[in-house]
Formats: C-alpha cells, sequence, structure tokens
C-alpha cells in the first residue's frame, strides 16, 4: 500500500490546469505546422499561420492559448495499491482547479445550475472526473480543458448493427458537416464505436486525447481512421470555416465490445486547442 | 487589408464583401449571451443600454482576467450562434457590426443586409493574438456577469475577415465552395 496526499494530488492538478492551458501538446502543434505546410489554399495557410503565432505567443506564459480555458476534465488512473491520505480524493482535485485556474488568470465558465440558475461558481469548479482502478500503485492524472464552443458540436448516436461501416462514416460526416465553423476548426476529432448509451461518449473523448500519430492496434480500424480523416478533410470547410484543405489536424477511433442489438457511436469534436496534460505520481 | 475605424456607418461598409480582410481600429463592446439577454430586457423596460447602439460594433468575447501589468486578457471570438435570437432586435437599433465566429440563422443575415450591417470572422483560437490589439479594457455594465459583462474595449489593427455582407454574402458558403472548385472536387 502505498501512500499519497491530496495535497500532492491537488498542486499536481494546479499545474496541470496551467500548463495545459498555456502549452498544446507538441504532437498537436506539429500537426498543425505539418498541415498548413501542405495546405494549398492562401486564405486557409494564412489561418494556420495565425494559429501558430498564437501558440508561441501562449507558451510566454502570460496570454493563455484561448479565452475559454474551458470545463476541467480530469482522468484519474488510480492504482489499486494506493491510499489517499488527508481528505477526499474529489474535493483534492476541486481544490487543484480551483488554485490553477485562479493562480492561471483562467477564465471561470463554470455555473451552478444548468437549467434555471446558472451562476457563475467563480472558481471553475466542479472539474469532471472520471476515475478508473487500474493495477500498481501509482496515479496518472490527465487534465483536459475543454471549451464548448467544440463541446456543443459533438454527438452521440444509437446505430444499428446493420449501419455498419457506412452507417459511422455517415454519422462522422454529418457531425463535421453540421458543425462547419462553430467549433473552430481544424479540428481533432475522436470517434466511439461499442459498449453501451453512457461509455460511447468516454470512448470518443478518450480517442480524441491519443496522440496524433498513434494508430488504433487493429489495423482495419486504422485504416478506416486514415480513410475517415481524408473524407473529413475533403469536406473543404478548412481553418476557421474559411475553406481549405485542413478541416481536421486527425481522427482516432476507439472501439469496444457491445451488445448483439446495437452499435453505439460518438463523435467527439474538439477543436485545434486540443489541451491535455499529463501528470504522473 | 482594408483599414476601417469606428464608428462604423453604413457608408464605411458598403463596399466590403464576404471575405474581405479588415484591419479595425477604435472602440468595440464586448457581449455574450447572458449580456444581450439582460440588454433585451432593459429595452422592454425602456431603460438606456450600457452604450449607445448606433453605429456600435459588438465584439462576443469573454475575455481570460487580466494580468497585473497587462491591458486585456486572452480574448478570442465565442460561437456567434448564441446571438442569434438577439441580434435581428440590435441591429435594427443600429448596431452596425459585430465580431465572432460560427454560423448566423436566415433572420441574422437579413438584418446584417436590411441595415447595411457587416458580420465579421475572428480566428477562434488565436486569443493570445487578438489579446495584443487590444489598447484599454473597462466593464462599463454587468459586473456580476464576470467574463461575461459588457467591456468597452479600445482595439487598434485588429485582423477580422468579412463573413456576412451587406449585399447578403457568406463567406462559409462561398469561401468553401471556392476552395473545392479550385481543388476540383
Ligand atoms: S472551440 Fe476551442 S478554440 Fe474555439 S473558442 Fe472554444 S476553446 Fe477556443
Amino acid at each position: 500500500m502505498r501512500e499519497l496526499t491530496c495535497t500532492a494530488v491537488s498542486a499536481a492538478v494546479r499545474q496541470l490546469c496551467i500548463d495545459a492551458n498555456y502549452h498544446l501538446p507538441p504532437d498537436v502543434e506539429a500537426r498543425i505546422c505539418a498541415c498548413r505546410a501542405a495546405e494549398p489554399w492562401p486564405l486557409a495557410q494564412a489561418t494556420l499561420a495565425t494559429i501558430e503565432e498564437n501558440l508561441e505567443i501562449a507558451r510566454k506564459g502570460v496570454f493563455p492559448i484561448c479565452q475559454d480555458t474551458g470545463m476541467a476534465c480530469v482522468f484519474l488512473e488510480v492504482g489499486q495499491e494506493v491510499h489517499f491520505t488527508g481528505g477526499s480524493l474529489t474535493d483534492a482535485v476541486n481544490e487543484g482547479v480551483r488554485q490553477g485556474y485562479a493562480d492561471g488568470y483562467l477564465r471561470k465558465s463554470i455555473v451552478d445550475d444548468p437549467l434555471f440558475d446558472r451562476k457563475n461558481t467563480g472558481d471553475n469548479t466542479p472539474a469532471v472526473i472520471h476515475t478508473e482502478l487500474v493495477p500498481g500503485d501509482g496515479l496518472k492524472i490527465t487534465v483536459a480543458p475543454k471549451g464548448f464552443g467544440s463541446e456543443n458540436m459533438c454527438r452521440t448516436r444509437m446505430l444499428k448493427p446493420s449501419d455498419g461501416v457506412e452507417g459511422l462514416r455517415r454519422f462522422v460526416l454529418e457531425a463535421v458537416e453540421q458543425a462547419g465553423p462553430n467549433p473552430c476548426p481544424p479540428l481533432v476529432i475522436g470517434v466511439g464505436v461499442g459498449g453501451n448509451f453512457e461509455t460511447v461518449a468516454l470512448l470518443a473523448k478518450k480517442a480524441m486525447l491519443r496522440p496524433a500519430d498513434a494508430a488504433h492496434p487493429d489495423p482495419r480500424y486504422a485504416a478506416l481512421e486514415q480513410e475517415l480523416l481524408a473524407a473529413v478533410n475533403a469536406l473543404g470547410i478548412g481553418p476557421a470555416g474559411y475553406g481549405g484543405q485542413t478541416t481536421a489536424l486527425s481522427l482516432h477511433i476507439a472501439s469496444a465490445p457491445t451488445h448483439i442489438a446495437g452499435m453505439p457511436a460518438a463523435v467527439s469534436i474538439c477543436c485545434h486547442v486540443a489541451r491535455h496534460k499529463e501528470a504522473v505520481l | 487589408m482594408i483599414e476601417l475605424h469606428t464608428p462604423l456607418t453604413a457608408e464605411k461598409l458598403k463596399d466590403l464583401r464576404a471575405g474581405d480582410r479588415v484591419l479595425l481600429s477604435g472602440t468595440v463592446y464586448t457581449a455574450r449571451d447572458a449580456a444581450h439577454k439582460r440588454m433585451l430586457e432593459q429595452l422592454d423596460r425602456g431603460e438606456p443600454l450600457p452604450f449607445d447602439l448606433q453605429d456600435a460594433t459588438i465584439y462576443f468575447v469573454g475575455p481570460t482576467p487580466t494580468k497585473p501589468g497587462e491591458r486585456f486578457g486572452s480574448g478570442g471570438p465565442t460561437t456567434s450562434g448564441r446571438m442569434d435570437r438577439y441580434s435581428p432586435a440590435l441591429l435594427d437599433l443600429g448596431l452596425r457590426a459585430m465580431i465572432g465566429k460560427g454560423k448566423r440563422d436566415d433572420a441574422v443575415k437579413a438584418a446584417v443586409v436590411r441595415n447595411g450591417a457587416v458580420y465579421f470572422g475572428a480566428i477562434g483560437g488565436a486569443a493570445a493574438v487578438i489579446a495584443a490589439c487590444v489598447q484599454s479594457c473597462e466593464v462599463i455594465a454587468y459586473p456580476d456577469l464576470g467574463p461575461e459583462a459588457v467591456r468597452r474595449l479600445e482595439i487598434e489593427n485588429m485582423e477580422l475577415t468579412v463573413i456576412l455582407d451587406p449585399v447578403g454574402g457568406d463567406l462559409y458558403e462561398t469561401g468553401r465552395a471556392a476552395y473545392l472548385q479550385a481543388a476540383g472536387k
């Protein structure tokens, strides 16, 4: 049994919130550069150049990459040999978010009640926390702040088994088409297929967080990832929706076993500000 | 690049076309959905708005907090579609330009044409670049709304692209179509 203090968890989450909002993951940034180099459309190229310039400025630590510093989505992989001391793990994560969003001068975008009051909680809490028990005595924390311009464009649909690959393809293209310029393309797309209603969205979000060059281990899915990315980019929506080749930077699929009667699917759409940072305690 | 200075009269905007690139300087007011809702409620009650709408420009943005020693935080555009139910009324009362990102509905497009107005796009996510062109920022209404409060910004050479123009052009349709045609798709 290994002991971890809640203070250590808060400190790590605090730092991850700040880092994620000022530094884009290198793989996402590399994709932006590569897509700009390959982009034939002048206005699209200029837009991608501005996006790169923005990352340069943000890196200096004064201005966050985007003003929508997001809802803090926190993934915890908790080793089953770990014992947390000094309070509750949930409180520790929220305390880290509170400190990170205050000290990092990040925007507080959370309202307490979704329907009636919609009053800003003032400290960007509560975070959305996903906890998974894993073997071992470590704790892996991933903080993925997500803006709602793109979150609002995500979709879940209960496809039928007979819809097959073609049904999934149509669903993905329809989601990107309907989103158009709203989620700040170029996009990072995660597709979930399988599981059930509540897990398929999470699958899609996890696929979205995969490194840009990490293909699905099953070659059939890996080929479909390539094909869907090409089909999305053939839509011509382009950076900022002004037209161009670069509608998406990457597209990943995550699959899971499902019921004989169903094929749940989800499309998680993220803007080019695809933020996430990890730490292992 | 076309240089423009606020206030934006219909005369100054009449030759702008979707896809034109503009450098805007002068005064703009920030407002998102919560501020729009309050402004419309004030109008319903016959109360004056926090700023004069005539030939004004509204920027749909909720910035990050300003760091000590800085003039502004990060401040890129938010999704404009959430303001669709409010914008036509404001345009009909004199609002002349909006800055945001994303699609607008048919009622907004019609109100833009009817009033010789323009909807400009700023690049979503380029919030740190945009911060550099803000010279000053002052909260002028609804401070309780935090990032959604109405602010008066003095801006210099803010890079914008015309999305909806006074003759009904829409860059989201024409830009994409032109690219696809050029690409032979
Ligand atoms: S969708 Fe992304 S880039 Fe666009 S405003 Fe939201 S967080 Fe920023």
